[in-house]
């Protein structure tokens, strides 16, 4: 199973880093692409739209089901990857190279409470 | 109980993918189910349908029986090998199953069945029968495998060369007994090919053969969409025991030429028939960005509808569905599906996506 160790987890299979620039980058993990298979559509939040943590905020389908995201902590969308939205098979591909959508955390310090890499394995393992 | 076929282990070695459907532990894909799908489309791909059952009929009332058990009519089998599809339906004309049936004689033929379904089918059956000289056995010994694709015939006579003389000549719908296996060449793909059942002992070797003779491993995953582009129902989707054949896109299988027979399901269709508002059963093709899914709703100037299949067709690159929808409505309107929190735009088109490597429409 491939979880990056500097990045932070959620249950529900979220990824999110802490840019140099203070924002949050936010996909979701290998494991997920993996069990969702094919990944055909995308739906992205809007840019400036104020996610609650936990919130639903986009929907990853493939052949098989659509799968809802949410916000790993909150925040402001301040970019979306549209690139991904036109390739969605970029997310098959590479999880952690095809992020979704970027955050401008309400407070960075949020980003403690999600999971630490050991921690998503053993989520991930279970599921 | 969960439930493996002869071919479990073949495709956990293989990387399958493993999920459980109906009760069994099959593959839902090998790594890619879009690969897989373009497999049979272009080349050649096959499925483990082992979960499906075949049960035999034997006994001089087997053809009566029959004509009375199920839609469409027997009677027009008189080939040894031809197959015809039916539904299996109750009094109140909802559908118990669908099915193949094989003609041997008047007095042997084959029936093969959904996996989920399989049980209560042989219950049903079971209760018809008691009225016939008519022995029913279920086969669980045998391993089905079909084997589809524009090339499929070739390859399996590359990989069994010595059936390409019992088999070359077949037509569709038509099967022929080899060396106690059963050749047919029917499938559930939209395109050519065979599906063969043969003893459980040799499945794993005639799989190894299909493929070092190039036939792809393909997982339940690519069976679906497959099936849906080429717009054959999935019993307990499309149609079920609340649904009848005739506004499930299958009035074609319903026979009520011969006015003397009297099948199950045949008095509440004559009623359903006089109805003037008979629902109607149609193919929808996504015009707006997303993927159709099974049971949203259907906005038309006629009323709402459902969609039953919905998903993503590899082969149009565009999401389709087959949809129940108020009568009326016809290829080439324009409706609304509602996903999620939006009403996107989608066109109503006859319930053929791709078949035969292309889009049909």
């Amino acid at each position: 199973m491939n979880v990056p160790a500097e990045l932070k987890y959620t249950k529900s299979h979220e990824w999110a880093k802490l840019e140099a620039d203070g924002t949050v980058t936010v996909g979701i993990t290998d494991h997920a692409q993996e069990a969702l298979g094919d990944i055909v559509f995308l739906e992205l939040p809007e840019i400036g739209r104020q996610l609650n943590a936990g919130q639903e905020c986009a929907v990853v389908e493939s052949v098989k089901a659509a799968s809802d995201i949410y916000a790993p902590i909150a925040g402001e969308v301040v970019a979306r990857n549209d690139a991904a939205v036109d390739a969605p098979e970029s997310v098959n591909q590479d999880a952690y190279a095809a992020w979704l959508f970027k955050l401008k955390p309400a407070n960075a310090a949020d980003l403690g409470g999600l999971l630490d890499a050991a921690a998503y394995e053993k989520v991930a393992a279970e599921s | 109980m969960i439930q493996r076929t002869p071919l479990y282990d073949t495709h956990v070695a293989a990387g399958a993918k493993i999920v459980d459907f109906a009760g069994w532990q099959m593959p839902i894909n090998y790594g890619s189910q879009i690969e897989e799908h373009h497999a049979v489309r272009r080349d050649a791909g096959m499925f483990d349908v082992s979960h499906m059952l075949a049960i035999d009929l034997a006994g001089c009332e087997s053809k009566d029986f029959l004509r009375r058990l199920l839609a469409n009519d027997v009677a027009k089998l008189t080939t040894p090998g031809k197959a015809l599809y039916s539904c299996m339906l109750k009094d109140d004309g909802g559908v118990i199953d669908d099915l193949i049936v094989y003609y041997f004689s008047d007095a042997k033929y084959r029936i093969v069945v959904n996996a989920g379904t399989a049980e209560k089918d042989l219950a049903w059956m079971r209760l018809v029968a008691a009225n016939f000289a008519v022995s029913l056995t279920p086969r669980r010994d045998l391993a089905m495998i079909a084997i589809q694709g524009p090339n499929a015939r070739e390859r399996f006579w590359t990989a069994f060369p010595v059936a390409r003389a019992q088999t070359v000549l077949l037509g569709v719908f038509q099967a022929a007994e080899w060396d106690g296996w059963l050749i047919a060449r029917t499938g559930y793909t939209g395109e050519d090919g065979f599906e063969i059942a043969v003893p459980a002992a040799e499945a794993a070797t005639v799989w190894r053969k299909l493929v070092d003779a190039g036939v792809k491993p393909c997982g339940l995953g690519a069976r679906d969409t497959l099936r849906l582009e080429a717009g054959m129902n999935l019993y307990g989707q499309d149609m079920d025991e609340t649904q009848n054949p005739l506004e499930s896109g299958l009035a074609w299988t319903v026979d009520f030429k011969d006015a003397s027979r009297e099948f199950v399901g045949k008095k509440a269709l004559a009623e359903l028939r006089e109805r003037s508002a008979l629902r109607t059963f149609l193919g929808l093709l996504l015009l707006d960005k997303g993927v159709l899914r099974a049971h949203q709703k259907v906005v038309t100037a006629q009323g709402d509808g459902e969609t039953t299949s919905g998903s993503f067709s590899p082969t149009l690159n565009q999401s389709i569905a087959l949809a129940r929808l108020p009568a009326g409505v016809k290829p080439g309107d324009e409706v609304q599906v509602a996903i999620r929190d939006k009403l996107l735009k989608a066109k109503v088109v006859k319930p053929v996506f791709a078949r035969n490597g292309q889009s049909q429409l």
